[in-house]
């Protein structure tokens, strides 16, 4: 049974103030709050199992390096992957899609393309674009309309055989846009190009299935998800992650080395140069039993709930407009007020305990459509209620007056 | 008036604000009324970037003494910065370059001057300092 009451106490953020008022935290697309569950697992690992992995012959080794690779199963099962190997463990979405980005500096060639959506974070714009200055690939972008959607009638035009990659982001971090993977995917597949999906900003609100959807590689944070900063994964078919080259050179990722010659060792290690995030790999799996705990079904329709709700009070107010209007979208409201700056806003709602994003959520292509500076954006999560919804709707008034 | 003199003004200006509201409508009036840079400066050269908000600053000599004009198109960084040239512009360069924005601290605006804040402030005050040291080394 869901209940948003019971869920506030796992988070003990949550009851805190700021600037002398109770905090509502909505800046959720940004980093998700910690659940006491993860808290636990961090701190039981330090108290009781903290060692190196993987080569130890010691008995704490050893249960670390269980621990850790029960993670990667939690994992694997949470995002259906075939295999465990196909699971690098890497430091988030970022490191994710670099370590694509380079090892596909040795699969193209001159005249190559490359789609990347419009309405892709910065940090899967630019990796792509280094790759492309490598190799003489061409960028090619899939446009995006006013609603703040991929333009699909473009995209049949856009590929041909010449497309080698597509990447494009599950959720888009600035609108709240959830973009139709599966049939980006199935064209791409069509011309033979393969397509690396971020999820970072899906996965706290749905359950990717990697296998239904047949998608070539697919990258998040855990942070986004209820989980630690610095860790994520990076799920790769088998064939391709063979095919790519070791990105980091490194212990661990070796299966034997002389002077002459270094052999790699087999997936997953061969992406996972050096000692990992050990802490954080184990509290990305509690984080992700803790969400399958609370449920994904429970988890949309309530934050559903949230999103019509708060689109509904917000709109109320004249002036307001809503920047991502897309049929299918999650709970993310980027806004702004007529002929205010969303940093005044931001700045207002911070004074008055609300936490939210202002400026351009590194997706300045996006703001450059619409052309404005920014936006203030809300995103919701399952443990935020109504109740913070009308104080930022209050909040938003109350900046109005303080700002007309 | 001595740059110490005028910081220590704002600071007696702002004590007789009883909360946060009442501080910030006074800088977004601020914001609001002062014309603060002639549009033929607002040019590409004088933009500073912040993430947040954008800031221009343009600078010139008269007398032996520096004028500053700024704008930016967010109206809280454009009330500090009304501030901010209040404090700095109309002073000899010298004492441009050897001022410091501590009263910040003490009128309660000390999270808009740090350096992660990204709305360009902190880069304005660098530039502000630079303009100085540029026209100190004229006048030597």
């Amino acid at each position: 049974m869901f209940n948003v009451e019971t869920i506030r106490k796992d988070f003990p953020i949550l009851h805190r103030q700021v600037n002398g008022k109770p905090l509502v935290y909505f800046d959720n697309a940004a980093t998700s709050q910690t659940p006491q569950q993860v808290m636990d697992a961090i701190v039981e690992y330090y108290s009781n199992y903290n060692a190196n992995i993987h080569r130890g012959v010691h008995s704490l080794s050893q249960e670390a390096t269980d621990k850790y690779e029960q993670a990667r199963l939690t994992i694997q099962k949470h995002f259906n992957a075939k295999a465990s190997h196909e699971i690098i463990m890497t430091s988030g979405t970022t490191h994710g899609i670099n370590l694509v980005a380079s090892g596909f500096t040795t699969l193209l060639k001159k005249g190559d393309e490359v789609i990347v959506s419009a309405l892709e974070h910065h940090s899967n714009i630019v990796p792509w674009q280094m790759l492309c200055e490598r190799t003489g690939a061409i960028l090619r972008v899939l446009p995006m309309n006013d609603e703040g959607e991929l333009v699909m009638a473009a995209y049949a035009d856009l590929l041909s055989e010449k497309t080698k990659l597509v990447f494009v982001n599950h959720i888009s971090n600035a609108l709240g846009t959830i973009n139709p993977i599966k049939q980006i995917i199935e064209q791409a597949h069509a011309v033979g190009a393969a397509v690396l999906v971020d999820g970072a900003q899906a996965c706290p609100h749905l359950k990717p299935d990697v296998q239904a959807l047949d998608v070539d590689f697919y990258v998040t944070s855990a942070h986004k998800m209820c989980g630690p900063t610095g860790v994520g994964m990076l799920y790769g078919k088998e064939d391709w992650l063979n095919k790519l080259p070791a990105y980091q050179g490194g212990g661990e990722m070796i299966a034997e080395v002389t002077f002459e010659k270094t052999t790699y060792a087999d997936l997953p290690h061969k992406f996972e140069a050096g000692t990992p995030n050990i802490c954080g790999g184990i509290a990305f799996g509690a984080a992700i039993d803790y969400m399958n705990h609370i449920g994904f079904e429970n988890i949309a329709t309530y934050e559903h709930e949230l999103l019509e709700y708060a689109t509904a009070q917000l709109l109320e107010i004249e002036g307001l407009k809503i920047y991502g209007t897309a049929k299918e979208k999650t709970s993310v409201i980027s806004f702004n007020l007529k002929g205010i700056h969303p940093y005044d806003v931001g700045t207002l709602l911070d004074k008055m305990g609300v936490a939210v994003r202002t400026g351009h959520h590194c997706a300045q292509p996006i703001m450059d459509y619409y052309k404005i500076p920014g936006t203030v954006r809300a995103s919701f999560a399952f443990y935020n209620t109504k109740q913070e919804i009308d104080t930022l709707v209050s909040g938003v008034k109350k900046a109005k007056m303080m700002l007309s | 008036m001595t740059i110490k003199a005028i910081q220590e003004d704002l600071i007696d200006e702002f004590s007789m604000f009883e909360d946060w509201e009442e501080r910030y409508q006074y800088m977004i009036d601020l914001g609001k009324t002062l014309p603060l840079i002639e549009d033929a400066y607002k040019t590409q050269d004088n933009v500073i970037k912040g993430c947040q908000s954008k800031v221009w600053v343009h600078a010139e000599m008269d007398d032996d003494k520096v004028v500053f004009t700024a704008d930016s198109d967010a109206i809280i960084t454009k009330g500090i910065i009304a501030i901010l040239i209040r404090v700095f512009s109309n002073q000899h360069p010298k004492d441009i370059i050897a001022a410091d924005t501590d009263f910040i601290d003490e009128i309660g605006l000390k999270e808009h001057l740090s350096p992660t804040r990204a709305n360009g402030l902190v880069s304005m005050i660098k530039q502000l300092k630079m303009y100085a040291i540029a026209y100190q080394t004229q006048l030597n």
